[in-house]
């Protein structure tokens, strides 16, 4: 491991969260490379968290002006204007993140339609991470409640059971294939806020909407659009409670500690993905803060498991 | 976390109106920031409370915050200081101090929010006084205590070694000399002249380095051991441990060897002074060998000699300083040699001896957010939804988040139901002193306290009494229960308070002979406290508990699982909602207090195994 060992400047900074996951974990952290899409609060959230644990690189995407919403939210933003003026969000949270640590690469990448896909090669184990932020798949987080897909797709990891260590194996599916699976075959517990969630987010695609650009004007309309994909799915209609779906249009606000729930989970998920250790996240999560629950939810067709 | 709940409760609108108080008694250190991200690199040394005031009002200029450098056990932060707030959020990691704090929090009736991470998992609970469990209402496990015939003769596992080679050994070697010391065994021969071997550990004038450590090394490692063999009782049901010789790991040629090394190093400044960087030995994560951890024990206490003499006899066992840590893992390692228990890198004895608690960034900031969350339901006055929120790190029933209700105060809960208890002590042996430092101190985490017996004044501490006073209780502390000036005998009751705290308890005294010395090593028991009741599967929390004592450190318990409690909860009572203030009123009147001490060193934590990929049976702890 000639060359591999982490410096004493590593050793020092991060002795309490190798004491964590250990120093080979701190390894394969410093040699991954994460693009992030669309700086909102919950991502600045997870960038902080991911940049403090020590991954390789950072690469943002988001040409976006700072608006009064992102500044509410979004802690990376500096308030002066006389600083934020003339930059992208990107610009601005690539500035704020360099300093909570020097040694991670912090850079800036103009428009994520091009598709590019980073990977991390570490001893043969491949990492494509940007499946969690697709522009079209937001971690969402709307006023108080919030949900985080994970798309790991063939993933090997070890944990340990008991004494030993064991090689495991995770099937995930596409967000295409995890929403498509028939509501009526889903476990009948399965967490409101995804059945939710989902019919929002077709509103938004029917009218052409960019995702959280809804207001409670179009709750009348959002209900129609819930009562026939109830019908379409048979599913009960009490499984989308018409409050919940009144609670998500009217504020699309994010709340900030919840917003830091959302990127504390989703940094452990993502440093868990990296590492290859303990059984990750398998494939939704849910946090609503009226209840307090943090949820998963495993919505998927895939057969393995 | 500290970090983490500043930014967020700043972030939010309505709490810009909020004025804000943060105490701290800590220096941010370089192992912070990995998750204390208001802190960098250059603030290295400085005080936290007022780095994190900074930091925060460069993002939210407009608020108001005043950091306090300070204990907040310091007497000036007493019940009339706690009034001022709406709420309290505690940021601690040593038990002693959440005690302290939730005594105040209850004096003067001011809601709390406690919270504690380590690792992966973490919890916030709230407490609302007569409508809710006080902090202390569930039995926090008493930090274990190790009986010292088990450091000093039969040590069973590394932490023992630790506690040996960094309490004894390294005590007697660089700390205060006049410090009792058990570190010689006592041999079954009781006419072995107890002066020949104080004399061992002292170096003679002018003594070689080398030949001195030689000495030591020896005896402890050898000529003790033999001793101890000599007892064939100990060891009829145990492994006798092997005498281990330097002549026999290490011959001569190598320590002239290092002294060679030594010479490269010789322009090395105090602090930087490292047996290790001596050896060329570059890795804290290798487990070196029985004559690596030999040759390292060597040129440590070499080093200590000869670049920091003036220290010796004044040292006190410090985590950061690196030769301190290299001199106890070595110790610790051959004393773990000889009794075949299997030894450990200088990284994992580091965390043992140094009590470091283990910490990433996310879990941090989830828990950050919730405390948050509860923080403005106990603003806005809604008390239904208050929750204690368990953060796990394998989901039980889907859940990595788990919302729990709060519970009824425990009705026999010492601390905020007055119920007495009872102490088992032998009244005729113990002294007022024992009663003082053991059972008010340490178990029932009074600073300041008074103890009466009717109307008769025991002892009390304070700024204000007269040097006869003073002198009267010094006195009476030598005394045993039974003689003092008003005799404390089997069926007797003594009020013990702590002024600052406003909290009192009644003790009723029960005489008893003997105790097990083992299983109660301090000779006496203190009982009465019930857990309050609930189903199995109680429901059991994660705390940051420190080390309180100041005697052989504590390895404290942990609760593997959280389990929910099903069913039989007791009921939260009802409060009702009062008229119609708006929130947005009752908020900008509002105080938020934010009390914090980051110690990292209070805790023991021995690492689980777990998904960590660590180093397999070792316990998870307290923190």
């Amino acid at each position: 491991m000639d060359g591999e060992e982490l410096t004493e400047q590593e050793t020092a900074l991060y002795d309490r969260q190798i004491r964590v996951w250990g120093a080979d974990a701190q390894r394969r952290l410093s040699k991954a490379h994460i693009l992030v899409c669309g700086m909102k609060g919950t991502i600045a959230e997870f960038c902080k968290n991911i940049v403090l644990a020590g991954i390789g690189s950072l690469t943002l995407v988001d040409d976006r002006v700072v608006t009064e919403e992102a500044l509410s939210a979004n802690f990376l933003i500096p308030l002066d204007e006389n600083v934020y003026a003339g930059k992208t969000l990107a610009e601005l949270c690539c500035d704020s993140l360099k300093d909570f640590n020097p040694m991670v690469r912090v850079s800036v990448e103009k428009d994520c339609s091009s598709q590019v896909t980073y990977q991390a090669s570490v001893e043969n184990f491949i990492v494509s991470l940007m499946l969690l932020w697709y522009p079209a798949v937001p971690s969402l987080l709307r006023d108080s409640c919030g949900e985080i897909f994970v798309d790991l797709q063939l993933h090997t990891y070890s944990k340990k059971k008991l004494e030993e260590t064991i090689e495991c194996q995770l099937q995930y599916s596409s967000f295409e294939e995890a929403i498509s699976v028939p509501w009526k075959i889903l476990p009948r517990k399965v967490s409101k806020l995804y059945f939710a969630l989902r019919v929002i987010e077709r509103f938004e695609e029917a009218e052409g909407r960019n995702p959280g650009e809804v207001s409670i004007a179009d709750l009348p309309s959002v209900l129609k659009l819930k009562k026939e994909l109830c019908d379409e799915h048979s599913l009960n209609e009490s499984h989308i409670p018409d409050a919940l779906l009144e609670r998500l249009v009217s504020s699309t606000r994010e709340f900030p500690p919840v917003c830091a729930i959302l990127g504390g989970i989703l940094g452990q998920e993502v440093i868990k993905g990296i590492s290859g250790k303990g059984d990750p996240l398998k494939n939704f999560f849910f946090f609503d803060a009226m209840d307090g629950k943090g949820l998963i939810e495993d919505i998927s067709n895939s057969a393995g498991s | 976390m500290t970090c983490e709940r500043f930014h967020f409760s700043s972030a939010r609108d309505k709490v810009d109106l909020l004025s804000h108080l943060i105490i701290d008694m800590d220096t941010i250190e370089v192992s912070n920031l990995n998750r204390q991200f208001l802190f960098r690199q250059s603030h290295v040394g400085l005080s936290k409370a007022r780095v994190a005031r900074d930091a925060v009002l460069r993002f939210r200029p407009q608020i108001s915050i005043t950091p306090y450098h300070a204990n907040v056990k310091d007497s000036n932060f007493n019940v009339d200081f706690f009034k001022q707030f709406n709420v309290v959020l505690n940021g601690l990691d040593n038990l002693d101090a959440r005690r302290h704090v939730n005594r105040l929090c209850l004096a003067a009736d001011v809601p709390l929010v406690e919270s504690g991470t380590t690792g992966f998992l973490g919890q916030v609970t709230v407490h609302i006084k007569g409508k809710t469990e006080c902090y202390e209402c569930q039995p926090k496990p008493a930090p274990k205590t190790y009986p010292v015939c088990t450091i000093t003769s039969t040590p069973t596992k590394f932490v023992h070694c630790i506690v040996w080679a960094k309490d004894l050994l390294f005590a007697k070697l660089f700390g205060d000399k006049n410090q009792e010391n058990d570190l010689n065994v006592r041999s079954s021969d009781a006419s072995s002249s107890s002066n020949h071997v104080e004399d061992v550990f002292e170096r003679r004038n002018d003594e070689d380095i080398e030949q001195y450590g030689r000495r030591v090394y020896d005896h402890v490692f050898g000529y003790n051991i033999e001793v101890a063999l000599s007892n064939e009782e100990t060891w009829k049901n145990r492994n006798r441990p092997k005498p281990i010789y330097s002549r026999d790991v290490l011959d001569n040629e190598l320590t002239r060897q290092n002294g060679n090394m030594d010479k490269n190093c010789s322009t090395n400044c105090p602090s930087s002074v490292s047996a290790m960087a001596a050896l060329g030995m570059k890795n804290p994560q290798d487990i070196w060998g029985l004559m690596e951890n030999s040759r390292i024990f060597l040129e440590a206490l070499k080093l200590f000699f000869s670049k920091r003499e003036e220290e010796i006899g004044n040292l006190t066992f410090d985590k950061d300083d690196q030769l301190a840590v290299e001199f106890v893992t070595a110790a610790a390692n051959i004393r773990a040699a000889s009794f075949g228990i299997p030894l450990h890198s200088l990284f994992e004895a580091k965390g043992i001896a140094g009590n470091i608690v283990h910490a990433v960034a996310t879990t941090n900031a989830v828990i950050a957010g919730l405390i948050v969350i509860e923080a403005i339901k106990v603003l806005q006055n809604d008390t239904k939804n208050y929750r204690m929120t368990y953060c796990v790190e394998h989901p039980a029933r889907k859940m990595l988040l788990m919302p729990v209700e709060p519970f009824e105060p425990n009705k026999s809960c010492y601390v905020c139901s007055e119920t007495p208890l009872l102490l088992e002590i032998n009244t005729h042996r113990a002294k007022l002193r024992d009663f003082v430092d053991k059972i008010v101190k340490a178990t029932l985490g009074m600073n300041l306290p008074l103890i009466m017996h009717g109307s008769a004044l025991l002892y009390e501490v304070g700024d204000d009494l007269d040097e006869a006073m003073v002198a009267n209780y010094a006195a009476n502390l030598e005394k045993v229960l039974s003689e003092l000036p008003s005799p404390v005998t089997g069926g007797t009751m003594l009020t013990v308070e702590d002024l600052q705290q406003e909290f009192s308890c009644n003790i009723n005294i029960k005489h008893r002979e003997e105790f097990d010395e083992e299983k109660e090593p301090d000779g006496m028991v203190l009982s009465g406290w019930a857990p309050p009741p609930t189903v199995e599967g109680a429901n059991k929390t994660i705390d940051n508990a420190g080390s309180t004592s100041e005697a052989l450190p504590v390895e404290a318990e942990k609760s593997e699982e959280i389990e929910t409690a099903p069913g039989k909860k007791r009921k939260l009572i009802e409060v009702s909602k009062n008229d119609g203030t708006s929130n947005a009123e009752e908020i900008k009147k509002n105080e938020k207090l934010q009390v914090l001490d980051d110690d990292d060193d209070d805790d023991l934590v021995i690492l689980d195994g777990g998904d960590l990929g660590f180093s397999p049976s070792k316990k998870k702890c307290q923190w």
